[in-house]
């Protein structure tokens, strides 16, 4: 797993790559809280194009980032979400908090 | 009793670095019975589960031993055991409810929801003390023309 960060305009795009699980559930926690601290965003996009498997820890992961949006005024999305995370997204119903797109 | 076709143990460390090899393990040994995409995702996703509630709940303190054991059932039936000798669950009624964790907040309290989502049936049995089993089944689609 690997997080890159580009921000334009206030908008934070964070972009996953390869599998989430519990293993690494922690880091990319750790990654999101920083740069979202340096960059105070006024808005988030996840984009989850390049992720290959992800299991219950990613539901944690993005909640954890839309709580820490929303408490700030911010706003988030979760863009090119595979079939595989976006079934368990559903069967959390993360879909109906976060806005997201597969 | 249904017939057991076909079956592999995997016996493991319960450390976090064996959550992927579990899963893959998983879907490859399914792959004999020709599942679609969608089927091994489940798989995949239920095995990622159960092996993390083992590594992370059974074991708190030290490392222990983590049982995955496969099986193909007569029927295009995949059974999937994973059994740990750790802690147990104290209520497991409760341990099944959404969102309850006793995990940190890494652990969003959806690991048993998922699997009985994503699987046909799961079984939990616990003890506290002497570890949890689940036993999870799934029966793989049988496409016209997949197979003879």
């Amino acid at each position: 797993m690997a997080i890159s960060f580009s921000n334009s305009s206030g908008v934070l795009t964070a972009r996953f790559t390869g599998e989430i699980d519990h293993q690494v559930a922690r880091s990319m926690m750790l990654a999101l809280d920083g740069q979202v601290a340096r960059d105070t965003p006024r808005r988030l996009v996840v984009d989850m194009s390049e992720v290959t498997f992800m299991d219950s820890s990613g539901i944690a992961v993005l909640l954890r980032a839309w709580r820490r949006m929303t408490a700030a005024g911010g706003g988030m999305e979760v863009l090119a979400v595979p079939p595989q995370p976006f079934k368990v997204f559903h069967t959390a119903g993360l879909d109906k908090i976060i806005p997201m797109q597969g | 009793m249904i017939p057991v076709l076909n079956q592999a143990t995997l016996l493991f460390p319960s450390k976090s670095a064996n959550e992927s090899f579990a899963r893959t393990t998983a879907a490859c040994f399914a792959a004999q019975l020709d599942p679609t995409l969608e089927e091994i995702g489940d798989i995949k996703t239920a095995v990622s589960e159960a092996v993390t509630n083992a590594i992370v709940h059974a074991y708190p303190a030290e490392l222990g031993v983590v049982t995955l054991r496969l099986r193909v059932l007569e029927g295009s039936l995949l059974e999937i055991m994973v059994k740990d000798r750790g802690v147990g669950i104290p209520d497991v009624d409760r341990a099944r409810e959404p969102l309850y964790t006793t995990g940190d907040d890494t652990r969003s309290g959806m690991g048993f929801t998922i699997m009985e989502s994503f699987m046909d049936s799961l079984r939990v049995r616990s003890t506290p003390g002497k570890g949890t089993t689940v036993i999870m089944r799934k029966r793989i689609s049988q496409k016209a023309g997949r197979r003879p």
